[in-house]
């Protein structure tokens, strides 16, 4: 049975007196062959529904991350089961009464043969922000992951405020992606090396077991292009879909061409 | 005597040894490289000077801030194991792969930080053929065991940063100074081809180039501070990074290797779209 | 132990490996069709590797493909980034790996042509990537070539003057060009070829046979490979 969603309405920022620090679980429990949602721990603005077997969506219930906020998701996906992960919203990320970063960091662990899906909507950067977000995606050897990142740099017709996105994706141990990107900083603004003049920025991680290139470690497999948008094969058993774009439109279109690319598995 | 030769006439002119470094003369294959460049002149994105210049600092705190941090990483790797690496290059057969605690190894373990942090496969190519050529050319000018154990332990070619940061301890430099040429070879191999290719005033380029003196010490600044930026920031009960290889318990093990996934990753997802183009690109000029 | 003991390969070490053959010359004047005709002629008797340095990528390296002179898998393109005389010359680090490539997957090979990309009269084989060199003018840039001279000219071991065929179309007096040539040369040899007419060049490929022959001769018969080089 799938649970209706209820988005209160966030508090402003102004309603909002300090900062906070939030954390949010889910872990997942293998029974009898099905997925079990062993936790499912809220804490404000950080809420997570299940919504259907096995998928979970976050539902922001408070304005923001503002400045001084840590919030953190723990994803625990426990061997042989599968779960997904969604949002009901876009992440507006806001300047808050404190002048520190707001910090949005995600811990997620796939066990062995399990398998997560973790598409939410895109995170914007609104003018004046200045936001941290790290990623710290722990595989196992036979882990299955799919796993984008969105941002958007303002609300329309808005400068971005200042935003530092890391991930870091290993498999059994070893590093497969590590890769931080950068907004809103002087040096890449409008640089044609970073961004050109795209106004979003995504990034999709297909990995598995499905992907690995170890048989063939000698040469590169060839990347797949197209406008705005690429399926890189990384070194390790995995694609990186990347696109660039004007508009959030533009980019899911851009980076679910690069992810239906970056899906097939290298031939054996 | 060997040792003499091993100690090598630079090792007592640190400076020199950065200058005949980072010089782009330096017979090392770097000439015929863009950096992107080509595929951005073809597209458009660079015209002239003044998105040159965009062009160039975008490149330098991205793809030259990692290039400067694995420079760095590589020197104080070489630096630090010269005669334990003296001794294991006699005995060591070097066939073993992974999270081992031999310094092939752990040559492969930098080198595999670097291709997480190269999400282009033509990229990789390019940074793989350019440490081959590097590598080459470096046993011949600085003699050194660490080059010989390093040629064997990637034989078919480490990345271009961690050859750089191998050569540059070869030749007496330190880790800063690795950093520094890195960066400087992140900006000037593009801004020469774009001088070639859109004949653009060279003196005009320099210039650009001088503007950015600031920002390549601040690059090899930060990728030194990066050494040692083991936690990048305080996450409460667990660093955001955390140590290398916890999942097969191989945390502890080498002296610097929990160091190394902290370094810097800075994205230029452009530049990748441009690599990727310029590859599958049948008219050009530069191999990268 | 020394630091190159393991490099058989490096440039200043001749023994045991093949001999090394530029292939210079300006624009057009025929170096391609020259390694095709070579390929031709010395294919069935010879291990052969050639490397090309093109303007523009590979399309020197897909013409001898599809010349189907040589195995295609023994051609490698090396790019050369608007430079093609500092990758023969000042920087050879590319064109060393190429050949290095080669006589790992083919090896041991007899000889390993690399044709520079078409450039002036001033470009010149590096020692370090080529034991010998020929350099190929054509007589359509007019009898005069040759006296003006230029490193190339001047200095390679062989000279080769192609498309004799055009001579009278260009008014080009091959007389002229032999006199002046041999004057700069200093008795380094000189050779007339059309090789649209001899599709095999058989002056040029019986004078690279003769020093693939003395070049094994001298170099794998004095050394010993099981003794350490520099102990």
């Amino acid at each position: 049975m799938t649970t209706p969603l209820l988005s209160p309405a966030p508090p402003s920022p102004a309603e909002r007196a300090a900062a906070v620090t939030a954390r949010a679980v889910i872990a997942t429990r293998a029974s009898g062959g099905h997925t079990r949602l062993e936790t499912l721990r809220s804490e404000p603005p950080l809420t997570v529904r299940q919504t259907g077997p096995g998928l979970v969506h976050l539902v922001s219930t408070g304005a923001g991350p503002l400045g001084g906020d840590r919030l953190t998701l723990v994803i625990d996906v426990a061997p042989g089961t599968a779960l997904e992960v969604r949002s009901v919203a876009s992440t507006l990320v806001l300047p808050g009464p404190s002048p520190a970063d707001s910090l949005m960091m995600i811990d997620a662990h796939v066990g062995a043969g399990a398998s997560l899906r973790f598409t939410p909507e895109p995170t914007v950067l609104a003018a004046g922000c200045s936001h941290r977000m790290a990623v710290r995606l722990s595989l196992a050897e036979d882990a299955t992951v799919f796993w984008r990142e969105e941002i958007v740099f303002g609300r329309h017709g808005e400068r971005p405020g200042r935003c530092r996105a890391r991930f870091d994706a290993t498999v059994a141990g070893r590093p497969l992606l590590r890769q931080e990107l950068v907004v809103g900083h002087p040096e890449v603004e409008g640089s044609p090396a970073v961004y050109g003049d795209a106004r979003c920025v995504g990034s999709t991680l297909v990995a598995g077991p499905a992907w690995d290139a170890a048989h063939d470690s000698k040469r590169e497999r060839r990347a797949t292009i197209g406008a705005g948008w690429a399926a890189l094969p990384l070194a390790g058993p995995g694609v990186l879909a990347s696109a660039l774009a004007q508009d959030t439109v533009e980019l899911r279109a851009r980076l679910g061409r690069a992810e239906q690319a970056a899906a097939v598995p290298p031939e054996r | 005597m060997q040792n003499d030769r091993r100690k090598g006439g630079m090792r007592g002119s640190p400076d020199a040894a950065l200058l005949l470094l980072a010089d782009s003369r330096l017979p090392a294959g770097g000439h015929a490289h863009s950096g992107g460049a080509e595929e951005a002149v073809r597209l458009g994105t660079i015209t002239g000077p003044e998105d040159l210049a965009r062009f160039l600092r975008g490149r330098l705190a991205t793809a030259g801030l990692v290039s400067a941090a694995l420079a760095a990483a590589a020197c104080e790797l070489a630096s630090a194991g010269h005669d334990e690496q003296a001794a294991a290059h006699d005995e060591q057969t070097g066939g073993r792969d992974g999270q081992s605690d031999d310094p092939a190894g752990r040559w492969r373990q930098l080198d595999a930080e670097a291709d997480a942090r190269t999400a282009s496969p033509a990229q990789r190519e390019a940074s793989r053929v350019q440490g081959r050529l590097l590598i080459r050319s470096a046993r011949r000018i600085w003699p050194s065991p660490v080059l010989d154990l390093l040629a064997k332990a990637v034989p078919n070619g480490v990345h271009h940063p961690i050859a750089l940061g191998a050569a540059a301890a070869s030749a007496g430099c330190d880790p800063y100074q690795s950093a520094l040429a890195a960066a400087y070879n992140a900006v000037t191999g593009p801004a020469t081809a774009a001088v070639r290719l859109l004949g653009l005033d060279p003196v005009t380029v320099h210039r650009l180039l001088a503007d950015l003196a600031p920002a390549l010490n601040d690059a090899a600044h930060a990728a030194c501070a990066s050494l040692i930026d083991d936690v990048v920031m305080e996450p409460g009960a667990a660093d955001p990074f955390g140590p290398y290889g916890t999942a097969n318990g191989d945390a502890k093990g080498s002296t610097r290797g929990p160091g190394w996934p902290a370094l810097p990753g800075h994205a230029a997802p452009a530049l990748d779209l441009l690599a990727e183009g310029h590859h599958s690109n049948t008219m050009k000029l530069f191999v990268s | 132990m020394g630091a190159n003991h393991d490099d058989h390969h490096d440039a200043a070490d001749p023994h045991g490996r093949a001999l090394r053959l530029g292939i210079g010359g300006p624009v057009g004047s025929g170096k391609t069709a020259l390694v095709a005709a070579l390929c031709r002629s010395l294919g069935p008797s010879m291990r052969l590797g050639v490397v090309t340095n093109d303007i523009y990528t590979t399309e020197d390296a897909e013409f001898l493909r599809r010349a189907g002179v040589l195995d295609p898998e023994r051609i490698l393109a090396v790019q050369t980034g608007c430079c093609p005389h500092t990758a023969i010359r000042d920087d050879i680090a590319a064109n060393i790996d190429a050949v290095e490539t080669l006589e790992e997957r083919f090896g041991p090979l007899d000889l390993v042509i690399v044709e520079s990309g078409g450039d002036n009269l001033t470009a010149t084989f590096s020692r370090g990537l080529a034991d010998r060199q020929i350099f190929v003018l054509d007589v359509s840039g007019g009898d005069k070539v040759p006296r003006k001279g230029g490193p190339g000219v001047t200095t390679a071991d062989l000279l080769v003057i192609n498309k004799t065929d055009l001579a009278p179309l260009v008014g080009a007096d091959l007389t002229v060009m032999s006199r002046d040539a041999a004057a700069v040369r200093e008795g380094r040899p000189v050779l007339f070829t059309s090789i649209r007419e001899d599709r095999s060049a058989h002056s040029v490929a019986e004078w690279v046979t003769s020093l693939v022959g003395s070049w094994h001769h001298q170099n794998d018969h004095t050394h010993d490979h099981s003794a350490p080089t520099n102990a």
